[in-house]
C-alpha cells in the first residue's frame, strides 16, 4: 500500500479569524480519500478549492494524491486575507505547494481558467443566516450563507459551471437544510450528474458531500428536453439518493 | 506566485473588457526548485497565452524564452525546460499586477496575488 496521508491537525496553522477544520472538513478530506484511485485515474491536471480556509483540504488533497499524480497543479482561494496566509502555513508545514489567490470565488480566474479545472473542491458558506450576514469580513465568510444557506453556494455553483472542464468532477459539502436534492436538480438542468459520496449526521445537522460531473447523456440545450428525460425518474433517483429527507419520502430504511 | 498563476488572471474590476495580461511590477523574484514534469507542461501549453508569459518572465528577469512558441516544440527538452522554469519555477514574491485597462493596482504580498475588490468596483 502507498503511504497516503491527510493534513495533520497539529500542523493546520490557526488564526482567530479563521475557520478550524471541523466535522464538514473532515467529512469532505473522508470523500476525497474514498475517491482517491479514482481521483488518481482521473489524472486531474488542474485542481482549485474555492474557500480553503485553514487549508486543511487543500493540503490533504496535495498530499493524498502526492507523487502518483505529480501532474497536478493546486491552486485554492478565499475571500478572508487571514484564511489565505494560514493556508500558506498549512501548506508549508506539509511540504506541499498550491497557488494562492485572495479573491471572491474564483473573480478574476474565471475567464483564463475556463472549462480547465478538472477538480474543484468547495466546502462553503452553507449556514442559513439573514442575508445581510453574507460577505461579511473575517471568519464570518466561512459560514454565513444567507437564505437556506444557498447564496454563496448558488454563486458558486455558477463559477463551477464555467471553471470545470468536460471531464472535471466538483465536490461539494452541503447542509441538508440547502435543500441538496434541489441542488441536483438545479445542476442536473445544466447537464451534471450526481452522487452522494459521504453522508454524516450529527444531531445538529446532516452533512452530505456531493459530487458532480458533465454527463453526456444530460447534455441538454434547454429545458424542454430536460423534461423529455422523465423528471419523475428523476425525482425517484434522488429520492434514493437523500433517504433522510422525509419531506419527499419516509423511506430512511432504505439507505446504504 | 508562479507565472502560470500570472497567465491565469484578470482583472476582476466592473466595466473592464481587457483585463489581461495583467502587468507585472517587480520588488522580489523567489527561485524555487520544482520537480520536471514533461507531461504536465504538455498538458498545460495549450492553456497558456504564450506572449504574456514571455513578457511576464522578462519582467521577472529571465529572458530565455523564444518569442513565440508551438506545439511541435514541446518535443524539444531544452524548451520544456525554459518552459519548465519560466512557468513554475520564477515566484513573484513582492510586487503587485497591474489592470492593463485601468492602471488598478493589485499587491502580491508574500507571494500572494490580491484580488479583493472595493465596493465601487465590483
Amino acid at each position: 500500500m502507498s503511504s497516503f496521508r491527510t493534513a495533520q491537525i497539529h500542523l493546520v496553522s490557526s488564526h482567530r479569524e479563521v475557520y478550524e477544520p471541523c466535522d464538514d472538513s473532515f467529512a469532505l478530506v473522508d470523500a476525497l480519500l474514498a475517491e482517491r484511485v479514482n481521483l488518481l485515474n482521473h489524472h486531474p491536471t488542474l485542481c482549485l478549492e474555492v474557500g480553503c480556509g485553514s487549508g486543511y483540504v487543500i493540503t490533504s488533497l496535495a498530499l493524498m494524491l502526492g507523487k502518483e499524480a505529480s501532474g497536478a497543479h493546486y491552486i485554492a482561494t478565499d475571500i478572508n486575507p487571514h484564511a489565505i496566509r494560514v493556508t500558506q502555513e498549512t501548506l508549508e508545514a506539509h511540504g506541499v505547494h498550491a497557488e494562492l489567490v485572495s479573491t471572491d470565488i474564483a473573480s478574476g480566474l474565471e475567464k483564463r481558467l475556463a472549462g480547465s479545472v478538472d477538480v474543484l473542491v468547495v466546502n462553503p458558506p452553507y449556514v442559513p443566516t439573514p442575508e445581510d450576514e453574507v460577505g461579511r469580513d473575517g471568519i464570518a465568510s466561512a459560514w454565513a450563507g444567507g437564505e437556506n444557506g444557498r447564496s454563496v453556494i448558488d454563486r458558486i455553483l455558477l463559477v463551477a459551471d464555467v471553471l470545470l472542464s468536460d471531464k472535471g468532477w466538483l465536490y461539494m459539502v452541503t447542509l441538508t437544510a440547502n435543500n441538496p436534492s434541489q441542488i441536483c436538480l438545479q445542476m442536473r438542468e445544466k447537464g451534471y450528474a450526481s452522487r452522494i459520496v459521504v453522508q454524516r449526521s450529527t444531531e445538529e445537522e446532516s452533512l452530505h458531500v456531493i459530487k458532480f460531473w458533465k454527463d453526456a447523456d444530460l447534455q441538454v440545450d434547454g429545458k424542454e428536453s430536460t423534461h423529455k428525460t422523465g423528471p419523475a425518474r428523476v425525482v425517484e433517483s434522488l429520492i434514493s439518493q437523500f433517504p433522510r429527507l422525509s419531506f419527499w419520502r419516509n423511506n430512511s430504511n432504505t439507505n446504504r | 506566485m508562479r507565472l502560470l498563476t500570472h497567465n491565469m488572471l484578470s482583472s476582476n474590476i466592473k466595466g473592464v473588457v481587457n483585463g489581461f495580461p495583467l502587468r507585472i511590477e517587480v520588488e522580489k523574484v523567489v527561485e524555487k526548485q520544482v520537480d520536471f514534469n514533461p507531461d504536465f507542461l504538455k498538458n498545460m501549453f495549450s492553456k497558456i497565452e504564450w506572449k504574456p508569459l514571455v513578457d511576464a518572465s522578462r519582467a521577472m528577469g529571465y529572458a530565455e524564452l523564444p518569442e513565440e512558441a508551438e506545439s511541435s516544440m514541446l518535443d524539444s527538452h531544452d524548451f520544456l525546460q525554459r518552459f519548465h522554469h519560466a512557468l513554475l519555477e520564477l515566484h513573484l514574491e513582492e510586487g503587485a499586477l497591474i489592470c492593463p485597462e485601468t492602471a488598478r493596482r493589485f499587491p502580491v504580498n508574500k507571494g500572494i496575488p490580491n484580488l479583493l475588490l472595493h465596493e465601487d468596483e465590483v
